[in-house]
């Protein structure tokens, strides 16, 4: 793409929210060459450049593009369930403007080339930026630490063994000294494998309902404590991937008025629905870690009020129906979430949970905040990825319109307000809803 | 002498995927017309034609003689044509999946399919899929309606009534269906239910479905009008639950002196099949104040119910 193919945009009398600093104006958005030029109110009024495309935006959203720090993409290995290509086309239509994907591919992200491989192919194919996480240790086998400096400087933007924990506390250990001497930071999965067991969903009387073996929330919090006593130990900077409970919370606070260098994401899954809604042994709502108590929703949303939780992802997991259309102890755990994160996230500004400087903070600012990533914000000079959401549309949730090869999502006809309209990704609309 | 079963009993449903949901009216219905096929059963003549011309498909993905045999029994006295499946001789085996089976089998016009699976949910997944009626016999760690449905027929039989009684469920909470669908439906009948196990073998909830909870036998059988004692679920062990089958027994097997904490005269049941000196006594099971011989004469009258209940629902009944 060429920059020359990319007229000026207006956005034009939109309510503009940016998050990196608090505005909330009615106004227009100037983009050019890619970039943002600036955002407030009468800029249409006093004129614009020639060939400037106005688009009039009354009623609707403009706001930073989507960082989704969390999403499972097939590549390389498994592209039968999600290519860059495929993820792109739903991270557009969902607004995401970046994927940040993870290692667990086939073979993993743990070496340069591969990390090499993944931003060349993102180049060629996907619509939106792609940033890889890479592994924290070799082929995610939770024993030889990967080569953190040098995949740092191919492009990793953090270090994840994806949906595996890391076991050994030693070799954790040593990746946060590690890592910290590159500022690199550790992002992991807090569930304790043996705690798991043979579970499948949220321990307590709805899995004794169902006979199912339940994952106790201490799986998690065992985990995360281990983890916090670690970082107090070696330092670096860590991020829990995927927090689901009340108790968890508490750790979590404990660990930042110590003043540790740790923050956490939850996903839109976890925040927008809970165990009940697994109903008759509905695969589609498997997940790991697994959907927790109204109460636990409950105080995930309360946290990212106060900033306890940094970062709303959708832990985008495509499975094809070979791998959920089972009963449920024997099916995959994963939903896809990139096209849904967003809309899914409004039903909690709807129903007065969130306020949507809050929600879009947790979901473009923050994520560019911890990963050093230009985005999430509408600052004059910043990369011009912005989104133009109708938030009070209403529409109906039909899987075969997902963009996702897989249509595993649990939103599933579900009634649904506000969607995005246009996804804008360096200053060239790759989304448009019609 | 010919005993003509009541036509005016209807279940009010397609399928009979677990006891939950069934109404107290359900429960009575489906007895009383056991009550009826305890009878037929004791004549040389056990034949009905209610079933002629249905095809019943039993579906067995777990292994099973008695419920098997049982439910085979049951749809030939009412005359159905009943072919058995079960995964050492089906296509499970070669990788087919639970669905293509259902899909399937559905294509070949069944009236009834009688489904066991080692996974909770599976009956029900299949269901979803399926044109006919469905039995579940036995999902996972879920239901196993037919089960209790025996079990109370069982207690009726004996006590001449369910309601008011204590019952004890002893052994693999965890693990057993047969205390799922036991504990919702003699909730549903009246009775108190008091679970007895060790806490590793008690679902974490289950103080909230409606039962008492106790860890030890001699708390656990005061004033019990039934003992039911449940097989100890060594296949679905993985990981310890237990120490040992000797500590298990010493602390948890039924034996008379443990019988003794009971109310004089309970009665000893088990839906087999027993582990003998794991979780019950060769004494106590065969003894006088034992009833499982019962249970397993009550399985089939019982599945003869429920096939003829469901298949008055069948299009053209």
């Amino acid at each position: 793409m060429m920059l020359s193919d990319r007229r000026p945009i207006l956005l034009a009398n939109a309510r503009i929210v940016d998050p990196s600093r608090g505005l909330d104006i009615v106004g227009d958005l100037l983009i050019a060459e890619g970039t943002i030029r600036e955002a407030k109110k009468g800029i249409g009024a006093a004129g614009v450049p020639e060939g400037t495309d106005v688009i009039d935006c009354r009623g609707k959203l403009v706001a930073p593009g989507l960082i989704d720090m969390r999403a499972f993409i097939g590549e390389p290995g498994e592209a039968s369930r999600e290519t860059l290509a495929s993820a792109s086309q739903a991270a557009a239509a969902g607004g995401v403007t970046t994927i940040i994907c993870q290692p667990d591919t086939s073979p993993a992200i743990d070496n340069p080339a591969t990390v090499d491989f993944v931003l060349r192919r993102a180049r060629d194919n996907a619509i939106v930026h792609v940033h890889p996480m890479a592994a924290i240790t070799k082929g995610l086998e939770g024993k030889e630490m990967t080569e953190i400096g040098l995949l740092k400087a191919a492009g990793a933007v953090a270090f994840t063994d994806g949906a595996k924990s890391v076991i050994n506390a030693q070799v954790m250990r040593r990746a946060l000294t590690y890592a910290g001497d590159f500022d690199a930071m550790i992002v992991h999965h807090t569930e304790d494998p043996n705690l798991i067991g043979d579970g499948v969903m949220n321990e307590g009387e709805f899995a004794a309902r169902l006979g199912l073996l339940g994952i106790p929330k201490a799986a998690e919090t065992v985990m995360l404590e281990r983890d916090i006593r670690l970082v107090a130990l070696a330092g670096g900077r860590y991020h829990a991937a995927s927090v689901t409970c009340a108790d968890t919370l508490e750790v979590l606070r404990r660990a930042k008025d110590a003043g540790l260098n740790v923050t956490a994401s939850a996903s839109i899954n976890h925040v927008t629905l809970n165990e009940n809604d697994i109903g008759p042994y509905r695969t589609f709502l498997k997940l790991a870690p697994p959907l927790r108590a109204e109460d636990d929703r409950k105080a995930l949303v309360e946290a990212i009020g106060t900033g306890l939780i940094d970062v709303v992802m959708s832990d985008h997991n495509p499975q094809d129906v070979e791998t959920k259309r089972l009963p449920f102890a024997e099916a995959a755990p994963g939903a896809i979430g990139l096209e849904t994160m967003l809309t899914a996230g409004l039903r909690l500004v709807h129903g007065g949970e969130v306020d949507l400087m809050t929600l879009l903070r947790a979901m473009s600012t923050r994520p560019a905040e911890l990963l050093g990533l230009p985005g999430g914000t509408l600052r004059s000079g910043a990369p011009a990825d912005v989104i133009v959401v109708d938030v009070e549309l209403p529409w109906v949730l039909d899987p075969n319109e997902l963009k996702s090869k897989c249509k595993n999502t649990p939103f599933d006809e579900a009634r649904l307000t506000g969607r995005v309209v246009r996804t804008i990704v360096s200053g060239r609309t790759v989304y448009e809803y019609v | 002498m010919t005993i003509a079963p009541k036509p005016s009993f209807v279940l009010s449903r397609r399928h009979l995927l677990g006891i939950e949901g069934l109404s107290q009216q359900d429960i009575s219905g489906l007895l009383d017309l056991s009550e009826e096929f305890v009878e037929l059963n004791r004549q040389v003549e056990k034949k009905r034609t209610s079933l002629r011309g249905r095809t019943q498909i039993n579906l067995f993905f777990e292994v099973s003689t008695r419920t098997q045999a049982s439910f085979e029994l049951a749809g030939k006295r009412l005359g159905a044509d009943v072919m058995n499946m079960s995964t050492s001789s089906s296509s499970m085996r070669k990788g087919e999946t639970l669905i293509d089976t259902a899909i399937t089998l559905n294509a070949m016009h069944p009236d009834i399919i009688v489904v066991r699976h080692h996974a909770s949910g599976a009956v029900e997944l299949l269901a979803r899929k399926i044109d006919c009626s469905v039995i579940n016999a036995g999902d996972g760690s879920h239901e196993h309606p037919t089960q209790a449905l025996l079990d109370a027929l069982t207690i009726r039989r004996n006590k001449g009534h369910i309601d008011g009684l204590l019952v004890a469920i002893c052994g693999d909470i965890l693990h057993s269906r047969v205390a799922r669908s036991n504990i919702i439906l003699l909730n549903a009948m009246g009775a108190r239910v008091r679970v007895v196990a060790p806490s590793t073998l008690l679902p974490p909830g289950i103080e909230r479905f409606g039962v008492e909870v106790a860890r030890d036998m001699r708390e656990g059988l005061a004033d019990a009008d039934i003992v039911m004692m449940l097989r100890l679920q060594r296949e679905r062990m993985n990981g310890s639950y237990v120490p040992s089958m000797s500590e298990y027994f010493h602390y948890y097997g039924l034996d008379e002196k443990k019988l003794a904490y009971a109310k004089p005269g309970a009665m000893v049941m088990h839906p087999g099949p027993m582990n003998r000196g794991v979780e019950i006594d060769s004494l106590v099971a065969d003894g006088a104040q034992s009833l499982i011989r019962e249970q397993v004469e009550m399985g089939v009258a019982v599945r003869m119910a429920v096939l003829e209940a469901l298949s008055r629902n069948l299009p053209n009944a």
